[in-house]
């Protein structure tokens, strides 16, 4: 078991190392080069020249490459292009309040949908289930700001219980914090909700047909009882790794919903980026968001390893 | 009523329904649009009147007819981007089954790498390099989106590829090219067919997030996406304006997921090839 984690870890940070050539190979592909496509037709020869020589695109690509990649293993992400600042200094209290924002949603979403995930099990075709069911497939349909905005027109504008701007400084308080961020992190949850909870009841129901299961239900015990008792742990391993895929996507999620309540974040953050075309930048925060990305997944598949025996040995 | 020999449920006549609509009101938007795209006809989020069905946008334009336009830009560009994103996909994922294994382990590789990188993020990096015009937004979801269509291609492809008839066709001295077009992409057709829908919401989604975030389709176009973004601040004064093109995109969505629904209901997946976010 031991060895199949190692593996499965070691294959995690190769698919890192393969990730930021990708990150850095991405702009590299393009006709021409990031000066001249950037700087747009206008540019002269000479700015052309200057500007390249800043990017340190006057040297070969496997070079840059090279200094990049291992700047960023000591935690040297570089300078912006647009104000010429240290990035790690920039992102550093950003991404702390990512993780804020993101911990805050997972905190919720996590027990809730396991809960209702077991509660629609538990009555399943009823309505309880149905109701559940309904509600989920809407917030998968839907996009990601939709949620938000119907959630500040309700909660932040006609009831003023919340915010609807979720500007946190690193002065305030923990529990200004947490009032503040709620509207992000409510709509983080309904977002990463949905597949959690489906997952969940679909995992539990599919054990629902086993032998061992009419056996519980034959000793007289009740559905919850069987439930709880037998189905739900065996269900557990792809409920664990369903819950890391979802966290790894809450990840993703967090840049748009960043935008929408101006969160100091850093999705936001490498929006910006991307729309000033600063790519040290972009390249960074891809790679920190790859790089979770990544790690989540790694240790979805360790905890699914870890709780399911059929996999602790391979073949 | 039948529809191609099956008996769609009322769902699924809801959902054609729905994809009728959006669509012929993409196509002949000239037509039914009471004033232009970028025609400014009145104040600041004017409130709905009778000139104004919806009211006005941020800078004054009528609201339903941008809504009007906006379903041929967001529509369309996702529609391209799926059609193109299934040429690559399929493409190299019968390339990858039948080709060798050395092909199929160079391309599987490459797609695992780009998979292990959220789409969003990797769509951020490759446009802040590019630039967002449309054509190059096309490519680049396209290019992205392949790798999902890639996965599944390839898992139907391999299924083919033992059948006896597609060794027949080899031993007759078939080309790679030929065998591909003829024989296994017929057979493969059915369980991509459900995809294609899947896909498409997902990237109809994911060009309103990028025109939502401003570096999807840029103004003067119209775009659900972009609609939203440019009327989001009147959501704090209580008005209604960027919710209605987010419950444009959110009727599509659902009405194209019904109909999958039902296709899904038809002929079931194949084994090991499920949807991916």
């Amino acid at each position: 078991m031991l060895k199949t984690i190692v593996i499965r870890v070691a294959l995690g940070f190769l698919t890192l190392w393969a990730v930021s050539i990708l990150i850095f190979g991405a702009t590299e592909i393009l006709p021409g080069d990031v000066a001249s496509a950037v700087l747009g037709q206008g540019a002269t020869p000479e700015t052309l020249a200057v500007f390249r020589h800043e990017l340190g695109l006057d040297r070969p690509s496997y070079v840059r490459y090279l200094e990049w990649f291992f700047n960023a293993l000591h935690g040297d992400l570089g300078v912006a292009m647009t104000n010429k600042r240290v990035i790690v200094e920039t992102i550093a209290p950003r991404l702390s309040n990512t993780l804020f924002l993101a911990g805050y949603a997972a905190l919720i979403a996590v027990p809730t949908s396991v809960v209702l995930g077991i509660v629609a099990a538990i009555n399943e075709g009823k309505f309880v289930d149905r109701f559940v069911n309904i509600i989920s497939l809407m917030t998968i349909s839907v996009p990601e700001f939709f949620i938000a905005y119907v959630l500040i027109l309700y909660l932040a504008v006609q009831f003023e219980v919340f915010p609807s701007l979720s500007t946190v400084f690193p002065e305030m308080d923990f529990s200004e914090k947490i009032y503040m961020a709620a509207l992000p992190a409510f709509t983080l949850t309904m977002l990463v909700m949905a597949h959690m909870l489906r997952m969940t009841r679909t995992s539990v129901l599919s054990i629902m047909s086993q032998p061992y299961i009419e056996m519980a239900f034959l000793k007289g015990l009740t559905r919850s009882q069987v439930i709880v008792r037998h189905a739900l742990p065996n269900a557990a391993a792809p409920i664990i790794s369903v819950i890391a895929l979802n966290l790894a996507y809450l990840i993703v999620g967090v840049v748009v919903i960043e935008v929408v309540f101006v969160y100091p974040g850093i999705g936001q953050f490498m929006v910006d980026g991307v729309a000033k075309r600063d790519l040290p930048v972009v390249q960074a925060c891809g790679l920190i968001f790859a790089g979770a990305f990544v790690g989540l997944n790694t240790v979805a598949d360790v905890l699914a390893i870890m709780v399911n025996p059929r996999l602790r040995h391979p073949r | 009523m039948k529809l191609f020999g099956y008996k769609p449920p009322l769902t699924a006549w809801v959902g054609l329904a729905i994809i009728a609509i959006f669509v012929l009101v993409a196509i002949f938007a000239d037509v039914i649009a009471p004033y232009g795209e970028a025609e400014s006809v009145g104040q600041t989020w004017d409130d709905p009147s009778f000139a104004n069905w919806l009211g006005t946008d941020n800078i004054g334009r009528d609201l339903l007819s941008r809504l009007i336009f906006g379903a041929r830009m967001t529509i369309g560009v996702a529609l391209v981007t799926t059609i193109l994103s299934f040429f690559i996909g399929i493409t190299t994922g019968f390339m990858a089954a039948v080709g060798g294994p050395v092909i199929d382990q160079i391309l599987s590789r490459l797609v695992d790498v780009m998979l292990s990188i959220p789409l969003l993020i990797f769509a951020l990096i490759i446009l802040s390099v590019f630039g967002s015009s449309i054509s190059t937004l096309v490519l680049t979801l396209a290019i992205l989106d392949s790798t999902r269509v890639f996965r599944l291609a390839r898992a139907v492809a391999t299924n083919l590829a033992v059948m006896e008839y597609v060794e027949a066709a080899r031993l007759r001295g078939e080309g790679l090219w030929w065998i591909m077009r003829r024989e296994i992409l017929p057979n493969a057709l059915p369980p991509m067919i459900s995809e294609f829908g899947l896909r498409f919401c997902f990237n109809f989604l994911f060009v309103a997030s990028l025109s939502f975030l401003g570096l999807g389709i840029q103004p003067p176009f119209a775009d659900w996406g972009g609609m939203v973004r440019d009327n989001g601040k009147a959501i704090s004064f209580g008005l209604s304006a960027p919710l209605w093109p987010a419950i444009a995109i959110a009727t599509m969505t659902v009405g194209v997921n019904l109909v999958v629904d039902w296709i899904l209901s038809i002929n079931s997946r194949p084994s090991g090839a499920s949807a991916e976010m």
